[in-house]
Formats: C-alpha cells, structure tokens, sequence
C-alpha cells in the first residue's frame, strides 16, 4: 500500500488553467473523497495522479517514488504506477467476457496461470459476479458492469484504486448498495483510494477524509466528512454540502432583521455578533432542517409559497421579509401529537424558529455566486 | 543521456511520423507537384501560359462540358433521389423495403459498364433498342443517340442518384416525427407540411447529397469516355486522357494536364467546402437519434401506378443494362440477334483461360487490388488512430493532410503519380504494376479512414486507459483491446476498397502499361477497339465479382456489428 502525495501541482490546457498550485497528502490505507462541482478539474487531478496526464508544474509521490515532475522531466507512465483506475463509464472492454476482463491485469503481470485463475475467481466472488463469468459485458446490468471494473481494479492488488464518479451511472437503490460495497472492499484490502465526485451525498458516506474543491481548482477544505459537514469554513463549502438558505441579515434599532424588511430574526444573538453586524453586512447560513415551524406569533412571520408532501419530510418554501426560505420538516415530528396540526398549507401564515445559523460575510457570499 | 532523448521519442511520435511520410509521399507530393508544374515553366512563375492552355478551344471545350454534365448530373439525380427516397421512407408504397434496396443496386454497378450497356442500346445506329423502336413504329430514323451531352448525363445520373437517395432517406428516417405532428395539429395538410415543413427540413441533406453527385460527377471519367470521345465531347478527366495519349506524355500535354486537374482539385476543394457549410447549418435539431414511425402518405388510386413506374425504372436502369451485359457477352459475334443459337458460354472460357490479355487483367486487378487494399487499410488505422486517440504535438498537419484524399478526383492522382515516379526523382515505376498500386492507395486512402475513424470514434478513450491502469503498456493495449474492437471497421475499410479498385478505370487507364492492364481498363480498351462482345464478356466476370463481393461485405459487417454492440 502507498500514499500519494501532490505538492504544488498545476495544469493547464493552452491559457485554461485547471488547477493551480494544488498540496495535498492522502496517507497510505485512507478512502479519501475529492468533492466539487462538475468541471472543477477533480478528474483531472485523478488523470494525473495516475500518468494519463503531465502536470506543468509541480510533484507527484506515490509512496516514495517520484513519479511526475516536469522540473526533473519525469514521467512514469500509468501502467508503472502500480495503480488502478474505475471510470465513470467503467471501461468494461466489450469483445471480453467478464472473466477475461477480470483476469487481464494478472495476466500482463504474467502471474502463473493457476494463480491468476484463482485470484481472478476471488474477484468474482468478491464483486459479487459469481455465475456470470461467461458474459460479454453487453448482456449485464449497469451495476454488473460496474462490479466487472471494481473486481478488475481490485484484483491485481493495486496499492492505490482510483474510482472516477462510478456510481454516477446507477439507480439511486444500486448506488446505494455499491456504496457500502466500496467500502467492504477497503476495509478488507487496506486499499488507498482516491474518490472523485460531484455527490456530496456519497463523499460523506464512503470517505475518511476529503477535500473540497471549487471551480478554480483549489481546495477549499480539508477534513473528515463530520468535521466539514459541522464546520464548513466558508459559505462555498456550506452551499456545495447540501440545500442551504443564505439569509442576509441588519442590525437595526436593536433589533436584527431579514434584509431591510421589518420582519425579526428570531434567533438569540451574542454581543460579539452585534458588533459584527454592525460594522458589516452579514449572511445567516442554514439548512432546511435548521428551522422550525411553529404558529407561535412570537417566531419569525413567513407565508408558505409552495409545499411539497415528500413521504418521510415535508418540503416548504417560505417568503419573509423579501425572501425565500426552504423549510424541511420530518413527517414525526409534524405528526407529534402535543404540535399537532402543523402541516401548513399555501398560503397559511407561520413562524419560524432558527435552532442554528451560520454566519457569514456578505461580500464572500456574493464573490461565490459571481 | 541518449536513454532520455530516447525515452521522448515514444510509440506516438513513431506513429505520427509513419503517417505524415506516408501522407506525404503518397498524396501530398504528388498534388504539389501538379500545382508546381501548373504555375512554374523551368522554375520560374508563369500565368501567361496558364491563361493560354485555358483559351485554347478544346480546352475550355471540355470546361464547359464537365461543367454541364456536372449541373445536368446533379439536378437530374437530385430530383430522383429526392422523390424515390420521399416514396420509400413516407408513403405507403408496397414493398418498401425491397424497393428500397433496388434503389441501391445502381451504387454497385459500375457506370462505365452501364455506359457500355446503353451504348450497346442506344448507339443511334445499330443499338438494340433503337432498331426495336424503329421496327414497331416503323421509323426513318433512331429515336434515341447515346452520343450526346444528354446521353451522358442520363447515364450518369442513373448511376448516381444513390448519393441523394442515401442522404435524404437516411434524414428522412431519423427527422422527428413530432414536428411534421404539430403542423398537423395545427392545422396544415400534408402538401403544405411537406411543402412548408419537411422539404425545408430537409435541404440540408438534399444539398450535402447534391454536392456530392456534382463532386463525382466533375471528375468522372468512364461514361464520357465511352459515349462522349465518339462524338469529340470531351470533360475535364477525358480531355487530359486524350493529351497524354495522343501525345505520348509530352512536356506540353503534360502541362495542360496539370493545369486542368489545378482547376479540378480547386473545384473539388469548393465544394467539400460548401458541403461542410451545408452539414454545419443543417444541425438544429430535427434529427432525433432513434428511429422512429413517421406519419406516412397514402398513396390511394396512386398506388399502383408508382410502384409500377419505380419497378419499371429499376428494370429499365438496372435490369436491362446489366441483361444486356450478360447476354452480348455471350454472342459469337457482334451484331448478330440474340437467340440462343448465336450464344456461346466459350466467350468466358476463353477470356478467363485463353487470352492473355484478359488474364492478365483479371490477374493484375486482383493482386494490385488485394494489396493497394492491405496497405491502405493498415495505414488508413494508424493514421485515424493519430488523429481521433492520440494527443501528440503537430497532429494538425495530419488532420491537414488526412482530409487531402477526398477532394482529389482519380485523374488528378494519376497525373500526379505520373509527375512522381516516372523517374524525375529517382525512382521509375512508369509502366509498371507498382504505379497503379501507390495509385490506389492515395485513390482510396479517404475510404479507409473514413471507415476507421468512425469505428475508432466508437472505441472510448477510457478501455484503452483502463488497459493502461492495468498495467499493459502502449503497444499491449493497442494489440489487447483498441484492434479487437477496431476490426470490423478495418474488415469494412478492407472491402470498401478492395471492391472499388477491382474495377477502377479513371486512374489505371491513364497508368497501363503494355502488361499492367487492369480489369476496367481491359474493358474500355476492347470497347475502343471494337471487341464489343469480349468487353461484355469480361464486364460480365467482373459483376459477378462485385455481387459475391458484396453479399460477403455486407455478411461480414453484420456480424461484426452484432458482437461489438
């Protein structure tokens, strides 16, 4: 097993700049997640850590082994590194069929024939594709094809599996059941593995750490998925965390208002933050389940928009103060017997009670939506 | 030190430079030197001359023939193969599909041997058809002469509307029906929608299809050769025949050559312009991926009648020409009627084992066919496997080159082969088989990669990177996984040339030499002479070559789709 290590790598295409001065190091036996939106240049930081593109500036280690460095002119091709790759469309080479796919790697290896045999069916046990040895990939499922890549990665022991969006692909009840698979299969290899997605959703489940990474390339946040979730340094990481409500906040007349309406926060403010609203212009951060919806006429007055009945929570969106609110409430609680009745209608008038905001300055929020 | 420098010059730089060289020796060279010679008397620039080959009578005799057959060509074959790929793909004409393939058939048949048949017709003196007609409504003169401009633009046209007629059912099938639906819902009847919707819609396919009749047509050799010289019409492709022929390759005749395919290969290169214009506008979206069922017309009291009139133009076009082919083939002499005791099988016999001529033809076709192809395919892949995989520095002068073959018209290549290995640069194969082999391959090298980089474009990036991560090196993953999956499409590119220059004319008649004869030129030259029948006989041999041919093709491209996908 191996660690990777990237210090002050950049890349561009032409004037384009991917990703710049980008440092970071993945201990050995860690599933770290690279996180970001599409187009963020994470699939390109996997292209590179395994040799299918050169950095222009900067270093790659896998382990202790310098494996990209144009200073040095070193360029240690992909089939060198000893790593594997699952790609978004899984590359399952279609004129093979799911054993010789599989067995592949082993046998570039010139593993001994008997071994490789074996090593192979374990794979297939492993993935789960018992039975299916014989198929061409065209007569499996999108999830069986998925497996035929990880067993292909898995097999040739790699000291370092790098998975690009692989579970994209699958139905939401298959991405689930393949993610707990990845997992297993970490726990029992000691693999190192470099995960690259857009889902949030995924990334806090699979990783042990990961990065955030926004459009310019660089890293936003480096931590455990509790860590990032609970403390997003920035409002970039919030946002890109799951649906967030940014409410812009003014301190007036001893009182703490949405926007420059008359509607109050309702929300217990420390003296610190006062002075902070008073010298600047601030953004309450929150998620929908941040906020409680009451009839209490002390609470924030809001009016619902729209309401949308999703099973086990209910989804609303709120206009106070000039603004729209997303609130999310769990079915048990709206269900509650002593707060019975508060599934809100279009139209009906309630209060909100904040139980926890984040705040943010105005003018970082506004950088990110430009 | 050296390890390093070596380390540089990888797989990719070694793949790249193959394909340039051979780009360039085998097409690039050769058409700069027919526009060196064009515009350079003696190594200095010189206009004037150019404008005094050009005002020459039968020079610009022949500019303006090629230019009326092209027009007349390209109407012609744009208005049937607009309305039989209308019939086929949007009325409720009966047996459609099988009407649908006869309509293809004219593509096989190579319009030289058509031209043959209806001179053997048509020929206003002693045509078969024109005595018949002659005989019934008992006439003074021949209805019908074959030896005219018309006649050689219908001839053409027949046997060529298949390019439209591909383009425009191929649109038509894959148009969305739903926007023919709406204008339906509101309102308008299907003569308007056709009119205001769909023919619009179409244009792009029509004009894409248009254009490349008009292409083929500009540079075509074969039917005016053979009904055109009679008479002393002569386009572009037959003129500069002429002159070198007549003239034994002299420096003057030479130089007219080179100046007349300039203004081929630069009218070629205009319209591959304009069609990629064409192409490029005509992608908003009214073509949906899948097929789907369009709304057809009913044809009612018009039912019968059509698919009459189709069946009987396939009889007259195909049917007939190719009859004829075969049955004064196997006449015992010339000008007899055709009853069975004036037939003989022993024309066969003798033109495939007696004569050597013949033998020789068939002989040299085949070889130089089977190996132009070989070469053409295995180079054709590799130069696709640069342009549409590979991310080498300098590909652009690839990309440059590899479009180079599809707007040079047959003649010009030959005329260029000519100016390169008739020993000015050291190497002679004048006369000699090799000639019309490097020939072919810049002839047909557009057809393999064509072939190659549609199937390379199907073979995603990320199986041979997968290959990579799995530890293969370059060459393990190219012979592992990319050539696996790219063979049906090399099998195809191997066929779509092999077939083809079985029974080339255009560029082998300007290159036989007294041995090198090839199959087409063995037929045109026997028709010069007067062997009509023996020409027949060897037309015969090679049709029957070219179905078998491509009934295999069209197995072997089945089943190699049926695995893949």
């Amino acid at each position: 097993m191996a660690s990777v290590s990237l210090q002050n790598v950049s890349k561009h295409y032409g004037p384009h700049k991917i990703i710049e001065d980008l440092s970071i190091t993945i201990p050995d036996g860690e599933c770290f997640t690279f996180l970001g939106p599409s187009g963020c240049g994470k699939t390109v930081l996997l292209r590179l850590i395994a040799g299918f593109e050169q950095p222009n500036g900067g270093e790659i280690f896998i382990g202790n082994t310098l494996v990209s460095s144009i200073r040095k002119n070193i360029h240690i091709p992909p089939e060198k590194r000893n790593i594997s790759v699952v790609f978004q469309d899984y590359a399952v080479w279609p004129h093979k069929t799911v054993y010789e796919n599989i067995i592949y790697p082993l046998k570039i290896q010139k593993v001994h024939k008997e071994e490789a045999a074996q090593r192979t069916m374990a794979a297939i046990g492993d993935v789960n594709l018992n039975g299916l040895e014989n198929r061409l990939p065209f007569q499996l499922s999108g999830g069986q094809q998925q497996r035929v890549a990880l067993g292909r990665a898995l097999v040739s022991r790699p000291e370092i599996m790098l998975l690009d969006e692989p579970l994209s692909n699958l139905d939401a009840n298959l991405r689930e059941e393949m993610r707990f698979e990845i997992k297993e299969l970490q726990r029992n290899s000691g693999v190192t593995i470099l995960y690259v997605t857009h889902d949030q959703e995924v990334a806090l489940a699979i990783s042990d750490r990961m990065a955030i990474i926004d459009n310019n390339g660089s890293i936003r946040q480096v931590g455990t998925p509790d860590e990032i979730h609970e403390n997003p340094v920035d409002s970039f990481v919030f946002k890109f965390l799951g649906i967030s409500n940014f409410i812009p906040v003014t301190y007036r007349d001893g009182g703490v208002y949405i926007d420059d309406s008359k509607v109050v926060l309702d929300y217990p403010i420390s003296e610190k933050r006062i002075s902070e609203l008073q010298n600047d212009t601030m953004i309450a951060g929150c998620r929908p389940h941040d906020i409680r919806l009451v009839r209490d006429g002390t609470a924030t007055k809001g009016v619902i928009k729209r309401m949308a009945y999703l099973g086990p929570i209910v989804d609303y969106r709120i206009e106070s103060g000039g603004k729209e609110i997303r609130v999310q409430q769990d079915i048990q609680d709206v269900h509650d017997e002593e707060r019975s009745g508060l599934i809100f209608q279009e139209g009906d008038v309630v209060g909100m009670k904040f139980l926890e905001l984040r705040w943010f300055k105005s003018q970082d929020v506004e950088q990110e939506r430009s | 030190m050296f390890s390093r420098y070596f380390k540089k010059i990888g797989i990719a730089e070694i793949l790249l430079f193959l394909s340039v060289l051979v780009l360039v020796v085998v097409v690039a060279i050769p058409m700069l030197l027919i526009f060196w010679n064009a515009l350079f008397v003696e190594g200095q620039f010189n206009v004037t001359d150019i404008i005094q080959v050009l005002s020459q009578k039968d020079t610009y005799e022949a500019l303006k023939n090629s230019i009326i057959i092209a027009i007349g060509v390209t109407f012609f074959s744009t208005i049937l193969g607009v309305f039989f790929a209308w019939l086929v793909s949007r009325t409720d004409l009966p047996l459609k599909s099988t009407m649908k393939l006869m309509f293809l058939v004219p593509f096989m048949l190579p319009s030289f041997i058509g031209a043959l048949a209806w001179k053997i017709l048509l020929s206003p003196r002693s045509g078969l058809l024109n005595k018949f007609i002659m005989n019934i409504f008992g006439l003074e003169n021949s209805p019908f002469d074959i030896y005219s401009l018309w006649g050689i633009i219908a001839v053409e046209s027949m046997y060529l509307f298949p390019f439209v007629f591909i383009q425009v059912s191929g649109a038509l099938e894959r148009m969305d029906p739903t926007l023919e639906e709406s204008a339906r819902i509101s309102g308008a009847n299907l003569f308007t929608i056709t009119r205001r919707i769909t023919l619009p819609l179409m244009l792009p396919s029509i004009a894409a299809g248009a254009l490349l009749v008009a292409l083929y047509s500009l540079a075509h050799f074969g039917v005016p050769a053979i009904l055109g010289t009679e008479k002393g019409i002569y386009n572009i492709p037959t003129k500069i025949y002429e002159k070198i022929y007549a003239s034994a390759g002299s420096f003057q005749a030479i130089r007219t050559g080179t100046v007349l395919s300039s203004i081929l290969v630069i009218s070629a290169g205009c319209i591959l312009y304009l069609q990629s214009l064409v192409l490029k506008a005509g992608r908003f979206q009214v073509i949906a991926g899948k097929s789907m069922r369009p709304m057809l017309l009913k044809l009612r009291g018009l039912k019968m009648p059509l698919l009459i009139f189709s069946i009987l133009y396939i009889l007259i076009t195909v049917v007939l020409p190719t009859v004829t082919i075969f049955l004064v083939g196997t006449l015992k002499t010339y000008g007899l009627t055709l009853t069975l005791e004036n037939m003989t099988l022993k024309n066969i016999q003798y033109i495939l084992f007696d004569w050597k001529l013949t033998k020789d033809a068939i002989w040299n076709s085949f070889y130089i066919s089977l190996a132009a192809a070989f070469v053409t395919m295995i180079v054709g892949t590799l130069i696709s496997y640069v342009i549409v995989k590979m991310k080498v520095r300098g590909k652009f002068i690839l990309e440059f080159l590899g479009v180079l073959p599809f707007s040079v018209p047959g003649t010009v290549i030959a005329l260029g082969v000519i100016l390169m290995w008739s020993g000015k640069f050291g190497i002679n194969l004048y006369n000699t088989a090799w000639i019309i082999f490097v020939a072919y391959i810049a002839r047909y090298m557009a057809f393999s990669l064509k072939s190659n980089s549609a199937a390379l474009e199907q073979v995603h990036d990320s199986l041979e990177e997968a290959a990579r991560a799995c530890g293969a090196t370059h060459w393990q993953a190219l012979r592992d996984i990319v050539i696996p999956l790219v063979k049906p499409g090399m099998v195809a590119a191997f066929f779509l040339i092999f077939l083809p220059a079985l029974r080339e004319l255009t560029t082998s008649v300007l290159l036989y030499g007294p041995t090198t004869r090839t199959i087409g030129v063995a037929i045109y030259t026997l028709n010069e002479d007067g062997e009509t029948v023996y020409a027949c006989t060897l037309a015969s041999v090679a049709l029957i070559i070219i179905i078998v041919g491509h009934s295999i093709i069209k197995r072997i491209t089945r089943s190699g789709m049926e695995k893949v996908m």
